[in-house]
């Protein structure tokens, strides 16, 4: 009986306790501090599993907070950038579009000059720039786009094994139309043949479209010498430079880049926005996804969001401003890591190390799981591959294309660094990635077998 | 008209002292590495004009940004002192002696 009153008086207080002083009886604050004592009792219970705590240093004098070391799936927001944004979610919410009042002029004014900063990155033409929801949407666009438009005479598709799943999908939603698309395989270094490339253009070859930096490996392909190839043949040259833009000296003219996808949430800038450069001379003709009031140049219809437009504009100018510091800074906290994971034992560095882009740095280390060392490594926000796969426990098809084995892509671990990773945190990161590769070595009976000199690939395993 | 040398002194130190007041650790290390690194290079050249119309610029924003990230706190970083307070910075205090002979 009297259980069941407490527990209803408990649920009543619970309500009232913010609510109203009425619940302040003294009665009910006995059951209150009743309620508290018993929250208290739970929470260590919560709390009950393995704890990799610091045999070096007292843990409760530090926060909590994971160290972010995931730059490839998104950047956090500069300060500088939100700065830009602010006024024009509190006072300038006019339309750009609006021809007819000064609202819509001096957005409009604010989005050129936005225009006009991410052209710069790229040395084009700011009339060139196509405002979009983002990398996705601008892979989907040109692709699709280009391929429809001059599908009556062209059918055929180049692209590579390791792009981003967007443009993967896309070409397979083309051949379901009745394109053709051949997947070009990449080397061990992940690094794709010129010589393969310039045979598998065909004569209705309409576009090529290779990805710049990899988002998994971090890998540069040879864009110049591409741009050379698709210029010779006449074919259109698409390239994702989601994660490259403003992390690599890019320049459209030079590379005969015709359309590029860039991403503003992978540098510093704001998410849901991105740009698709098309070139002008000579047209790129494309058809659009989205139809309706012919804004940027009836490519892509839809009012534009000035706050993010110049949120990415402002992105786009600090990280032209400060390339060189970003790229020097980035450099060295990059090789301090490298240098220390590669030497722990039985690690690999996967992709190419001269062609590479110094903030994306994959290692695979061999007899643990990939997965069981993200578990283990709860203070650092870090990733296996993709943010788009993260979700399944299949190996990465990127690493597959690499020729590495499953055992090798399952242990796989992607460390992204940026302007606002620090040296103290990369320091933690070694020291926390050498203890816990250590410890759950320690309990793999593979490793303990490799100690003892068996070569894993002679034995036999059963099946139950 | 270009700045003199306390004015410039007393932007730095102003600036040093905004940036410490980011409850971001991350961005307050950036903000703090970025002006020391910006004052360093800048150290012995003459016209300083433009130099000091950005920074001051430079200077309100991070006053203002500093303020919203006060205003949204999150959790320390596992790199980061509960316990520490730094509100004395060996350059700040450096930067207002200089000032003083």
């Amino acid at each position: 009986m009297l259980p069941e009153v407490a527990t209803n008086i408990l649920k009543a207080s619970s309500i009232r306790l913010f609510a109203t002083n009425a619940a302040r009886a003294t009665s009910q604050t006995a059951v209150n501090r009743m309620a508290s004592v018993t929250e208290r009792k739970k929470k260590p219970t919560e709390e009950a599993h393995i704890n990799f705590k610091n045999a070096y240093r007292d843990d409760s004098k530090f926060g909590k907070r994971p160290i972010y070391l995931d730059m490839q799936a998104t950047t956090p927001v500069d300060p500088r950038v939100l700065d830009k944004m602010l006024p024009f979610l509190t006072g300038l919410y006019g339309n750009p579009h609006s021809s007819t009042h000064s609202y819509g002029w001096e957005t409009d004014k604010e989005v050129e000059k936005a225009r006009k900063n991410v052209a710069d990155v790229i040395n084009a033409d700011p009339r060139e720039i196509i405002f979009t929801s983002g990398a996705t949407e601008c892979n989907n666009t040109a692709i699709k786009g280009v391929a429809r438009f001059y599908g009556k005479t062209k059918h055929h598709i180049i692209t590579t094994q390791t792009e981003h799943k967007c443009v993967l999908d896309s070409c397979r939603h083309l051949q379901d139309e009745g394109f053709e698309v051949t997947y070009l395989p990449v080397g061990t270094d992940g690094l794709i043949d010129l010589e393969e490339l310039e045979k598998a253009i065909r004569k209705d070859t309409c576009l090529v479209s290779v990805m710049a930096v990899n988002n998994e490996i971090g890998v540069m392909q040879p864009i110049e010498e591409i741009g050379r190839i698709c210029k010779k043949h006449k074919v259109f040259f698409h390239t994702d430079c989601a994660q490259a833009y403003g992390k690599i000296p890019l320049d459209v003219n030079k590379m005969n880049i015709d359309l590029m996808s860039i991403s503003s949430h992978k540098i510093y800038g704001p998410m849901g926005i991105g740009a698709l450069y098309v070139r002008r001379r000579p047209r790129v003709r494309l058809e659009p996804l989205i139809n309706g009031g012919g804004q940027e140049r009836g490519l892509r219809s839809g009012t534009l969001a000035p706050p993010l437009v110049c949120g990415f504009g402002e992105a786009a100018r600090l990280i032209r401003e400060e390339f060189d510091d970003d790229q020097a800074y980035i450099g060295k906290l990059s090789s301090k890591l490298t240098n220390s994971l590669l030497s722990l034992p039985y690690t690999q560095f996967n992709g190419s190390k001269e062609h590479h882009f110094a903030g994306c740095v994959n290692v695979s280390f061999a007899y643990v799981e990939g997965e069981s060392l993200l578990m283990a490594l709860k203070d650092v926000a870090l990733s296996s591959g993709s943010a788009c796969t993260s979700a399944s426990l299949e190996p990465s098809y990127v690493l597959h294309a690499l020729g590495a084995d499953d055992a090798l892509a399952h242990s796989s671990i992607r460390f992204g660094i940026g302007r606002f990773t620090t040296e103290a945190e990369i320091d933690y990161v070694i020291s926390a990635i050498k203890e816990r590769v250590t410890f759950l070595r320690e309990l793999s009976p593979l490793y303990e077998m490799v100690q003892e000199g068996i070569d894993l690939s002679t034995i036999q395993w059963a099946g139950h | 008209m270009s700045a003199s040398r306390t004015q410039v002194l007393q932007l730095y130190r102003n600036l040093l002292r905004a940036s410490h007041e980011f409850e971001s650790y991350n961005f307050r290390e950036f903000f703090l590495r970025k002006t020391r690194k910006d004052f360093k290079q800048f150290r012995g050249v003459e016209d300083n004009k433009k130099f000091y119309k950005e920074g001051l610029k430079q200077l309100g924003i991070i006053r203002r940004q500093s303020m919203i990230s006060q205003m949204y706190p999150f959790e320390k970083m596992v790199v980061e002192r509960v316990d520490e307070k730094h509100h004395e910075i060996p350059e700040a205090v450096e930067a207002r002696d200089e000032r003083k002979i």
